[in-house]
């Protein structure tokens, strides 16, 4: 029983965190209505960041504080919104009008091109660099499960970005525009809904989440790489599908679910070694059954 | 398909097989950069014929290429004490791996075809990412296929020859499946699934026979692999094996085979060109696709297409 | 238009046979020997440090006047720690570039694709760091200046049941990486076989980042060791993780642990525990001890891991086999190497035995206080 709470705590932990970068991906989709594959890759920017920042603020202020701590992931999410929306500027936005496969394409080139100027020695280099202490950290014990302070930062703060991500986007003109963009484009522009900053803001909201996702995926495991972000982003990604993408509160509970099945696979001997695998097994049978995702609508066919 | 077409498919492979006497005479890194183009032939022009032609959305084709390749190579790894390499037998083993790689591929890619029915664009994407991973994971574990280490020793079989020739088998069967009358409903399905059904074609039907030929020659294109490198590891199959022959196809232009055709050389070959960068090499590579696709979002080389009206 | 594309594909054909070879093999002043190595992708970091590692050895060659009077070129290819790679750039740079011996590369699998290819062109290949029982297998070609994962297995094994006491073990594998698969293979024989318990087996996928749940499922088993082979970077993690959910019991490890980001990134977390490894500095000769300053020199500042002193070795070795044979030719150069008999090397003396690999001896060390302390010496 021990065992069990203790891997819930595990599976919560992991599993805000692909929510946090699942709604980027599923942001990014419900305004133009496709994968952002370069999303992983600002969670990595992000992290790094961080890791640049942390050594000069808290020189400068008083070591690993709450604090200093905020002030790190305000400027880390600030700059990976500012690189969000360059990467749409630059590469996405002459494509609008293109086919999404073309945009699609675009993406994968923009992500790989991140990683292996990130792999660069006179960049980040391929190296893993060992992630700074950001908070004092403490165990937190209750009987013999341990929780980390860390995590309960996480949780607490992911649950608080969640709440903010909806009032944005149910109780702001600005939100009501992204809403208006992804349900119908064309009417949006009508109304009068300046479609290229609504899209700018949007890549910009989704990045400073990848960036604090980033964070805090490095707080769980500090050490980072150039790559650390592919596997994250892509569970992320299964998690905004599982969840219906397009869909903020389903990207939210894809990713809590993803989070808490990988971590329930792997602690079972003999099943760890196929746990990527399980999660994409479930996605299927996810799929098979509700082919729009759990929250997803499914849009009749218009003939 | 008129007579025309197969005197060219013939005349193709005589001359794979005229070349392939000198090969002896190659540089062995040209030759096997020759094979590589071949194979990538080969994934490109099958893939193009799920994302291309049917319109379907296919993000796991390197599985289609790992089961073939690992179910031929285990084969002739059984069998070849029994026919050695350069015997007859050896060749004739060689063929049977193929077909049976291609045919275990097939029967995957039914498997992968089904869900098709139910799913569209990017959900049929994921899950078809989701079952390469899948693959990759089940060859990864299973002891029968090497576990991490992959399978080891598997005799060089694969010539200039054969990774030609099968290409020129995979683009004929394409071009003649696609151009024949029963060929043109890939295309309505692409073009408007809801107008074809009206019409009395099936898409279901479609979709699920566009991918299970589309796994077939991946299958045997992966079997061809096998034979060239030597050695299979599962991690060589990942997802980002099959966003290479995602990006062929769409560089090509969906649906153009011969702009498929070009862009799987090319997009081979280029990286040979490049190794002089060294670090600099795959960042070149990445700016290059996004400047094409920025410069050339149509496809690089979407030529004209013989009058296929579209809308 | 079917024509344009089967006019292309004779294009394509006959293109080939404009690419006859044009190499030159021997000639000019230098003598190449090629190297292959997973210099960016996944494993990038191993790739560099073995890339550190052979370049600084054979800049050291020649600033001593080079070998047969003429000057060592490395030729350097970029596996991208992608499986397919290795046979095109070995290829590249036998058929090519005219190299005459390939050193190479860190990962077994990435060794055994290009050792038939080495093997078929007579040109003596030597792996410095893949210790996969069947890379030298491949042929009489394939040498390598490391240990083979059953002695290193065996030797942890030992460790454990003699000189920790341990009783259950659990082991914590990499299930991508063939090198951790076949380390846990043979620690676990050896552990059974001298009477121990295997408690609980999990597997991780390397590069992961998060190990809590296959940690807690070992700490539920209540095992007193946990045999983690696998590298220094997912090692550090685990044993930050491993603390976390209190699981205060000693990791042990191999060879792929040996680096400074282990204590970097591992901090307090991967104190006292232990790892088998090539050498050790304090304890080897003085040739280890120059080759830590001159490294360090060479690449500012920073301390080489196990990879680079092997990478090192291998070009040592080679450089002194052709002395030997006084002359790059692949077969001769080959019975050169196939007769090296206690050679001073970074790592140990290294003899090649019949199997063409090198049998030397083994240390175990532990960290204490940031630093790697030796513990013992397990000979062959």
């Amino acid at each position: 029983m021990t065992e069990f709470f203790q891997q819930l705590i595990n599976g919560l932990a992991l599993g805000a965190i692909y929510a946090l970068i699942a709604l980027g991906y599923t942001m990014v989709y419900g305004v133009l209505r496709f994968i952002n594959f370069a999303h992983s890759d600002v969670l990595m920017l992000g992290a790094f960041a961080a890791y640049f920042l942390a050594p000069v603020v808290q020189s400068a202020g008083t070591g690993a504080s709450v604090f200093s701590a905020i002030f790190i992931v305000v400027i880390a999410a600030a700059i990976c919104a500012v690189i969000g929306m360059l990467i749409e500027f630059l590469a996405y936005r002459p494509l609008r009008q293109r086919p999404k496969l073309t945009v699609l394409i675009t993406a994968i080139g923009v992500s790989l091109f991140i990683e292996f100027t990130g792999q660069h020695k006179a960049v980040f280099g391929a190296n893993t660099k060992p992630f700074p202490k950001l908070l004092p950290e403490s165990t937190i014990n209750f009987g013999a499960v341990s929780m980390q302070s860390n995590d309960v930062v996480i949780l607490l703060f992911t649950a608080l970005l969640l709440a903010g991500l909806w009032l944005v986007i149910q109780h702001t003109r600005t939100g009501m525009a992204m809403r208006a963009v992804s349900f119908n484009e064309k009417a949006a522009v009508l109304m009068g809904v300046n479609i290229n900053r609504i899209i700018s803001f949007t890549f910009g909201l989704g990045s400073a989440l990848a960036a604090v996702a980033g964070i805090f995926y490095a707080m769980r495991s500090p050490g980072i790489d150039p790559l650390m972000g592919m596997k994250p982003g892509l569970y992320a990604f299964v998690a905004a599908v599982i969840g219906g993408i397009g869909n903020l509160p389903g990207a939210a509970l894809g990713g809590l679910l993803l989070g808490l099945l990988e971590t329930f696979a792997g602690g079972i001997p003999g099943v760890s070694n196929y746990r990527d695998g399980i999660a994409f097994a479930i996605l299927i049978v996810i799929l098979l059954f509700k082919p729009a995702g759990l929250l997803g609508r499914i849009q009749p066919e218009k003939v | 398909m008129n007579s025309g077409a197969k005197r060219w498919l013939l005349l193709a492979i005589v001359v794979a097989f005229v070349t392939s006497c000198f090969s002896a005479s190659f540089n062995r890194y040209y030759l096997g950069v020759a094979i590589d183009v071949g194979i990538s032939t080969i994934m490109a022009v099958s893939l193009n014929l799920i994302n291309g032609h049917t319109g379907q959305f296919s993000l796991g084709h390197a599985g289609f290429m790992a089961v073939g390749g690992f179910t031929a190579a285990r084969l002739t790894l059984t069998l070849s004490s029994s026919a050695p390499p350069d015997s007859a037998q050896g060749i004739a083993l060689f063929v049977v791996a193929m077909l049976f790689g291609g045919l275990t591929a097939a029967i995957t890619g039914l498997a992968v075809g089904l869900p098709s029915l139910r799913l569209r664009g990017d959900y049929l994407a994921i899950v078809t990412l989701g079952f390469g991973e899948i693959i990759r994971v089940v060859f990864q574990t299973s002891e029968t296929f090497g576990a991490a280490t992959g399978l080891t020793g598997i005799p060089k079989q694969t010539t200039l020859f054969w990774a030609m020739s099968v290409a020129a088998v995979t683009v004929y069967v394409v071009a003649c499946l696609v151009n024949s009358t029963y060929g043109r409903g890939f295309i309505a399905v692409h073009d408007d699934e809801v107008a074809a059904s009206a019409m009395g074609i099936s898409p279901t039907r479609y979709k699920v026979t566009a991918f299970v030929i589309g796994a077939f020659f991946a299958g045997v294109a992966g079997a061809l692999y096998a034979h060239h490198k030597q050695v299979l590891k599962p991690d060589g199959f990942d997802f980002m094996k099959s966003i290479d022959y995602v990006v062929m196809v769409i560089l090509g232009g969906m649906g153009r085979t011969a702009g498929v055709i070009i862009a799987a050389v090319l997009l081979t070959v280029l990286p040979e060109f490049l190794r002089g960068f060294a670090e600099y090499r795959m960042i070149i590579y990445s700016l290059l696709i996004i400047a094409l696709m920025l410069l050339r979002p149509q496809g690089l080389f979407a030529f004209q297409k013989k009058s296929q009206t579209r809308s | 238009m079917k024509r344009l594309f089967l006019r292309f594909l004779i294009l394509v054909v006959t293109t080939g046979l404009l690419f006859t070879s044009s190499c030159s093999k021997e000639g000019g002043d230098t003598i190449k020997v090629g190297e292959f190595a997973s210099l960016t992708g996944k494993e990038a970091t191993f790739g560099q440090s073995s890339h550190e590692g052979t370049l600084l050895a054979i800049e050291e060659i020649n600033a001593a006047g080079g070998v047969l009077g003429k000057k060592l070129q490395l030729l350097t290819e970029d596996t991208q720690s992608k499986s397919g790679e290795s046979a095109t750039v070995v290829n590249k740079l036998v058929s090519r570039d005219g190299a005459v011996a390939i050193l190479g590369e860190v990962a077994s699998t990435r060794s055994l694709e290009a050792a038939p290819i080495c093997q078929q062109s007579k040109i003596p290949m030597i792996s410095p760091s893949s210790t996969n029982p069947k890379v030298t297998e491949t042929g009489d070609f394939i040498f390598r200046v490391c240990f083979i994962d059953p002695f290193q297995g065996t030797v942890m094994a030992n460790f454990a049941s003699k000189s920790l006491k341990a009783g259950k073990v659990a082991v914590f594998t990499d299930v991508k990486s063939d090198y951790s698969k076949g380390l846990a293979k043979f620690f676990k024989e050896q552990f059974v076989k001298n009477g121990g318990q295997i408690v609980a087996e999990l597997d991780f996928n390397g590069g992961d980042k998060d190990f809590k749940a296959q940690l807690t499922a070992i700490k539920a088993a209540n095992p007193d060791a946990v045999f983690v082979p696998g590298y220094y970077t997912d090692a550090a993690l685990i044993a930050i993780q491993a603390r976390q959910l209190g699981l205060n019991v000693p990791l042990l490890g191999g060879d792929g642990w040996e680096s400074e980001k282990l204590t970097e990134i591992g901090k307090d977390a991967v104190e006292g525990h232990y790892f088998s490894t090539h050498y050790h500095p304090d304890v080897g000769s003085d040739l280890s001890k120059r080759f830590v300053d001159n490294y360090r020199k060479r690449w500012s500042g920073k301390n080489p891991d196990a990879l680079a002193a092997c990478a090192y070795d291998s070009a040592l070795v080679l450089a002194d086999a052709i002395k030997r044979a006084a002359t790059t030719d692949g077969t001769r150069v080959r019975d050169a190497l196939a007769t090296t008999k206690d050679f001073k090397a970074v790592t140990g003396n290294i003899t090649i035995n019949a199997q063409r690999d090198a049998s030397k001896a083994a240390v175990i060390l532990q960290v204490k206080g940031g630093k790697f302390k030796y513990l013992e010496t397990v000979e062959p």
